[in-house]
């Protein structure tokens, strides 16, 4: 493929992540800060993020599986996962997380659980999203193209 | 650098430069903004860094508030704001906040991906000075250094509340600022300052001061501008017009200059009779502000004689301390800021005596050593809480000093005032039996002044020691300023010393050479200053020490002798704007103080 034709492919791809609302804004001021000194801060964030949002999702699990479920500790991982899945710009995560605390508050287990799996969907589908994107985005730098900026008129 | 991944790992500190002196990035406010930003969300953390680092600020980030809260201690100038999360693991972010707000007070701006209005609140109440929500964008960050700027201007401010208007534009004194405060100021005012300036002086006088409006604000220059104008005139033929036309200050009154004169009056004769007030030395801890530092100057005068006077009881330093200090806003301790670093650090050697004024600036840690020397009268209690009010103050000096205050010998002056006993705990000999060395060999003229009873009491003395004992008094300087420090009249208008440098603006006043004994200042011990005591004995020292007694040595009457002796809280505490902290109403004293400081 020609770089010009994977550009293009990432450039609609990008797009179509925000359009259907699994990045925001955010995930572009990301984009802005990179640079040469950091060109792969990107990617290290979101590693970052991947990393970091298994460990939470585990303990979620495990937490929401002990026979007496402490709330408290419940809302405390979501709002992490909240914090950080919104700093990245994976809005659709962080919705699910403000749905999940909901829940939460009220000691809804059940509705604890449904969240939980909510989560863990928009979660795995973001991380698989941008893994295509980042693939597309090594492609380009091989061969020896650049990144196209993308220029979302939010 | 690193950073852990896990969360609730070790904790991990990266800095993201090395650390550069402050004043490496004064041109370029607000570049080199020192940052340190804590959040266990490693995700966040990195972005913020680079955000930040965007910004050009330097960053340090941490994982863990405890590793936070650590390398603050250690590198107590170190940091100019600081970003926390408010849920973190080992911590709470608003209980770090108010450990900040104690130990360090820096500003502390809060982040979190909750909005509740509650939480919000809560970082409103506990003093944050912003509240960001996550996700935090870099637009937001571009301006947290307004944040660094406002803190200093309302330190400066606060400094000046007890009777002063503050001027907007001290331009030179804030040029001193070794960070980002005079850049800011320079970037920001510079030009509009000089226009501006009457404009705000008249503005601030409506809005910064705290006590009536249209109060002018007699800040360090203007008041040397009025000293150079009496002394032209002589003292004698002074009368206001003259001395508002000399001036030549848009916006001032007659009537303003007829009432700071008769201060001035009664400070010169306060002056001549050689009383040394240390009574409220609090106003010395509450100001920290390194807008002092002109002032400090002469409030480290003041401080010295008090110190020498040796009249300050421990407790009354202790409780200075304590008054000064654990405000997280509050000036943690006037003696500090004012305090030339090099006297700060003073504190910390208790081998350094008094004159050693070294900057260490970094030695908090060795705060504690304020409080040896403390009076023996002292209790361990006492000495305890001294001991923590001076590392606070140390602290807090620390911070202070950082702000590019006006760093110089006058600062340490001020700290002077401890008397001696103060002194002892700032140098923190370790051992209290120092402090009667230090007695004696301060007391001493004082004593054969009838003072004795008095100064072994020392139970009386209030915060003033505090406050001394934060300034190395190694500047020592000569006590005789403090003479000033009885008129009550001087509600805290600060009669800056004409000449800056220290103690030997003082020698330069004709009117009191005699105090310009004082010279004490920068030597290495405060004996020296003791000579000024002989002086001062035979000035009416018994008005001083009546005044002292009733301010500082007797602990019961503490309070009541203090209210009723405004004039010596006052000229002792030297430091205008005393925090509001203060005990024993010594507010009002910081004030005075600064007029003490005057030497003429």
């Amino acid at each position: 493929m020609e770089v010009v034709q994977i550009q293009r492919t990432l450039m609609d791809y990008t797009k179509s992540l925000f359009m259907e609302g699994l990045l925001d804004s955010q995930f572009l001021q990301l984009q802005q800060l990179q640079d040469e000194s950091n060109p792969d801060f990107v990617v290290e964030v979101v590693s970052l993020f991947f990393d970091d949002s298994e460990k939470l999702l585990n303990e979620l699990t495990i937490a929401l599986d002990q026979p007496s479920v402490d709330f408290k500790k419940v809302d405390s991982y979501v709002h992490q996962l909240k914090g950080s899945s919104s700093s990245i710009g994976a809005q659709r995560v962080k919705n699910a997380c403000v749905a999940f605390r909901n829940f939460c508050q009220v000691q809804n287990i059940e509705g604890c659980l449904t969240c939980l799996q909510q989560v863990k969907q928009e979660y795995y589908l973001v991380k698989n999203k941008l893994e295509t994107l980042f693939r597309l985005e090594q492609q380009i730098v091989t061969s020896g193209g650049s990144i196209p900026m993308i220029e979302m008129g939010f | 650098m690193n950073f852990s991944s896990g969360r609730g790992s070790m904790p991990i500190t990266s800095s993201s430069a090395a650390w550069k002196p402050a004043d490496a990035a004064t041109d370029q406010f607000p570049a080199g903004l020192r940052v340190l930003v804590v959040d266990d969300d490693p995700t966040c953390l990195m972005i913020l860094e680079k955000m930040l680092r965007t910004c050009l600020y330097e960053v340090t980030k941490c994982n863990r508030a405890e590793t936070a809260l650590s390398v603050l201690r250690e590198n107590k100038n170190g940091f100019d704001i600081v970003i926390s999360d408010v849920h973190m693991p080992d911590m709470d972010g608003f209980k770090l906040l108010e450990h900040i707000g104690l130990e360090m007070d820096l500003p502390v701006i809060m982040m979190s991906a909750d909005d509740g209005k509650h939480v919000v609140m809560k970082g409103v109440t506990h003093g944050a000075c912003d509240y960001l929500i996550k996700p935090v964008r870099i637009e937001a960050l571009k301006n947290i250094w307004q944040h660094v700027v406002r803190k200093r201007k309302n330190e400066w401010k606060d400094f000046e509340q007890s009777g002063s208007v503050e001027e907007v534009d001290r331009q030179p004194k804030q040029s001193e600022d070794a960070d980002y405060s005079s850049s800011a100021n320079e970037g920001n005012w510079r030009g509009s300052k000089k226009r501006k300036d009457d404009e705000e002086e008249t503005d601030e006088r409506d809005d910064t001061s705290t006590l009536k409006k249209a109060r002018v604000v007699w800040s360090v220059e203007l008041h040397q501008q009025f000293v150079v104008a009496v002394n032209q005139l002589g003292i004698d033929k002074a009368v206001p017009k003259k001395i508002l036309e000399l001036m030549n200050v848009p916006g001032l009154t007659r009537e303003n200059v007829a009432s700071h004169l008769q201060k001035y009056r009664l400070y010169l004769r306060r002056l001549s009779g050689v009383s040394l007030h240390q009574s409220n030395l609090n106003p010395f801890i509450s100001t920290q502000d390194a807008a002092f530092g002109p002032l400090s100057s002469l409030n480290g005068l003041d401080l010295q004689a008090l110190a020498a006077t040796g009249q300050l009881p421990s407790q009354g330093l202790a409780r200075q301390q304590a008054a000064g200090l654990g405000r997280p806003t509050a000036k943690s301790s006037i003696p500090m800021t004012l305090v030339d670093q090099r006297n700060i650090f003073s504190f910390e050697n208790p081998k350094l005596r008094f004159g050693e004024g070294q900057q260490q600036h970094t030695n908090n840690k060795q705060q504690i050593n304020l409080l040896h020397g403390i009076p023996t009268n002292m209790d361990p209690k006492q000495l305890a809480s001294l001991q923590q009010t001076a590392q606070s103050i140390g602290n807090m000096n620390m911070q202070v000093a950082s702000h590019g205050a006006q760093n110089n010998q006058n600062n340490s002056l001020v700290m002077q005032m401890g008397q001696p006993q103060s002194r002892g705990l700032i140098l923190g000999d370790s051992t209290v039996s120092h402090t009667p060395r230090l007695l004696s060999s301060v007391g001493q003229p004082i004593l054969s002044n009838g003072m004795a009873s008095s100064v072994a009491s020392r139970d009386g003395i209030p915060e003033h020691i505090g406050a001394l004992g934060c300034n190395p008094i190694s500047q020592a300087s000569s006590m005789p300023n403090f003479p000033m420090n009885h008129t009550s009249d001087l509600p805290g208008n600060s009669f800056p010393l004409e000449s800056t440098p220290g103690v030997s603006s003082f020698a330069s006043k004709g009117a009191y050479q005699e105090d310009v004994s004082l010279e004490i200042i920068g030597s290495g011990g405060f004996v020296p200053s003791y000579d000024i005591f002989d002086d001062l004995n035979q000035h009416k020292p018994q008005n001083w020490e009546l005044q002292n007694v009733g301010m500082t040595f007797e602990a019961p009457q503490h309070s009541s002798s203090l209210q009723g002796n405004p004039d010596l809280a006052q000229s002792v505490l030297v430091q205008q704007g005393f925090p509001s902290g203060q005990k024993n109403g010594h507010n009002r004293s910081a004030g005075v103080v600064s007029k003490a400081m005057f030497s003429a």
